[in-house]
């Protein structure tokens, strides 16, 4: 077996599973945030009313919750779902609760790994589609709809369809001037928005021993965008310190066999990739940054679970030491402890000196909540995850999916910019 | 099951077209009806009526999994989606949440049905037949599991224990 049917078939309690068995498996971590929560709340409302019994979790110590697609609140619908998130989780006992303004928060993918809330080897879900993200760390990590994630707060299992696997074998370092990002898009561009449809995407090879965990976390995180049901890399020796230095202890580090099968494998040479951006309206919509159309950008925005990691806003503050932004640009690091390391380190005095501004931990703009949406025809270079009409704002607006070098360098230009032509 | 169909004629119809982000914060499902398919059809809401059917492309329903997708459509008065494909989110909270149901067709359904028509579809044959043109086609039958949970009304209401 690989690692992704490993891990299925101890949660589903047996010695093996195979490609489209359907079994259910018992759930490790469970996650749920300000849009899927209340969503949860609704659905537990509805089960009251028809006499099904919801006085309990199976278990609230394996439940996390995040504040972060609607914080800080913008008006009082979303003021009002903080509240009621707030009062769920007091009522049934759940401890971590990621509150704004409390200490650590951030958004619920960054807070995954960033507070080891899941360990490699677990069978994690979470009620928002880029839960694949923390797959990176050698869990099954998948994403759910609000009933789904209420039934596993009230059974601790779910069903699931064993997926086939495709596995992406990376060959070689990346070029300083290219990040996970582009690699990702670069393997969007060539399988499809659903290249990967209901699939399990591993990633593996030297060019995943070469990456940093965070670089992991972005190509797992865009699994999505090909339509997988889940992204891993097998864990190793740097996941196993990644963790280790955010408290976890006792870590399962599940590999696959030796005879391990896949159904199809690609390989793409990492080491040869370009700076690449997906246009609009389609993450499968790439091109080499030098083939970019020459657009006046309005606005670049540094956020989101896969962009705003701290070695995204290292990436960026490269870019933008000592020189000036010429369009709006935009900086939220995905939780507040890497927005207090980039204190720290001094990136946000780059960020300010450039002339960006430097927002709080939130998905905001990135689903086109609020915090910097676009206006009509506005056109954004991004290093967020989708780029579907209407995504960061108004419906003819546009925005560019990039790297955090791309992105911080078209801040710089105020047009698509290779990090390589920048003066 | 008999419905009108309201045709996209397109791939990859994605879930910030279906139910736009800034609409995620609203969980009265009344209000969240009026914004569905706002970001590609404006006239939706108006046109839109009890018990119509969407006919679409591959990949349905792609991007979030925001159940606020189906359950715009559901409350808007949609019964099934009919497309070559689905996206798996938005399929599984169809499924679970007994919003509407998702039903795969092939080319020859996807062609042969156009706006308007009338539809009828036979779960138990997995026979769509096309009342206006005289038409039939065969939809994939759902699989074992999809089947029971959507027989039993929900995930909520399907007991895997007695299988």
């Amino acid at each position: 077996m690989n690692i992704t049917e490993k891990i299925l078939a101890r949660g589903a309690g047996k010695s093996s599973v195979s490609p489209d068995d359907v079994v259910f498996a018992k759930v490790d971590k469970v996650m749920m945030h300000d849009v899927s929560g209340p969503g949860v709340i609704k659905v537990f409302d509805k089960l009251k009313k028809q006499g099904i019994s919801v006085d309990k979790l199976w278990d609230p110590t394996k439940v996390w919750v995040a504040e972060d697609h609607f914080v800080p609140s913008a008006e009082k619908v979303s003021a009002e779902n903080i509240v009621k998130l707030s009062n769920f989780t007091k009522h049934y006992g759940i401890e971590k609760h990621f509150k704004y303004g409390m200490g650590q928060y951030g958004i619920c993918h960054t807070i995954s790994h960033e507070e080891a809330m899941v360990l490699p080897g677990d069978v994690y879900v979470g009620g928002d589609s880029h839960t694949n993200t923390t797959g990176a760390l050698g869990a099954f990590a998948c994403g759910l709809g609000h009933t789904d994630i209420a039934y596993v707060l009230l059974n601790g299992q779910i069903w699931f369809k064993v997926p086939e696997t495709y596995y992406f074998k990376l060959n070689g370092k990346l070029p300083d001037h290219v990040m996970a990002k582009d690699l990702i898009l670069k393997i969007i561009g060539e399988i499809g928005n659903d290249g990967g449809a209901y699939q399990t995407m591993q990633f593996g090879g030297s060019g995943i021993d070469e990456m940093s965990v965070e670089s992991r976390l972005t190509m797992c995180n865009m699994t999505t965008e090909a339509g997988a049901k889940n992204g891993i890399v097998e864990p190793d020796q740097k996941v196993v310190d990644y963790l280790t230095q955010r408290g976890a202890t006792n870590m399962n580090l599940v590999k696959g066999d030796d005879d391990a099968e896949y159904s199809k494998i690609f390989e793409f040479e990492s080491s040869e990739m370009e700076p690449t951006i997906a246009k609009p309206f389609s993450p499968e919509n790439t091109c080499v940054v030098r083939e970019a159309p020459s657009v006046e950008l309005d606005k670049s925005y540094i956020g989101s679970c896969t962009g705003a990691k701290y070695e995204d806003l290292e990436a960026a503050a490269r870019i933008l030491k000592g020189r000036k932004v010429k369009i709006r640009t935009e900086i939220l690091p995905a939780a507040i402890s890497i927005y207090q390391r980039a204190m720290e380190n001094g990136l946000l005095k780059i960020f300010l000196d450039a002339g960006a501004t430097v927002g709080p931990p939130t998905c905001g703009a990135c689903c086109g909540a609020h915090m910097g949406v676009l206006a009509k025809d506005e056109i954004c270079i991004s290093t967020t995850n989708r780029n579907f009409p209407g995504r960061m704002g108004h419906v003819e607006s546009q925005t560019y999916l990039a790297s955090p070098l791309v992105a911080a360098a078209s801040a710089v230009t105020g047009k698509i910019t290779d990090p390589r032509d920048l003066k | 099951m008999k419905g009108n169909i309201i045709k996209y004629a397109r791939d990859n119809i994605d879930t910030d077209v279906i139910i736009p982000g800034t609409y995620l914060k609203i969980h009265d499902y009344t209000e969240l009806a009026t914004h569905a398919m706002e970001g590609l059809d404006p006239d939706f809401h108006s046109k839109v009526k009890e018990g119509d059917f969407i006919l679409s492309g591959k990949n349905f329903g792609c991007g979030s999994s925001r159940e606020h997708a189906p359950i715009a459509l559901s409350h808007s008065g949609i019964k099934a989606v009919l497309a070559l494909s689905f996206a798996r989110i938005f399929y599984r909270n169809s499924v679970d949440g007994a919003f509407l149901l998702p039903i795969e067709i092939g080319q020859d359904a996807y062609d042969g049905i156009s706006e308007g028509d009338e539809i009828s579809i036979d779960v138990s044959t997995n026979e769509i037949k096309n009342i206006t043109k005289n038409q039939a086609y065969k939809m994939k039958p759902f699989s074992e599991l999809i089947g029971k949970i959507i027989a039993a009304g929900g995930l909520f209401k399907y007991k895997p224990d007695q299988d």
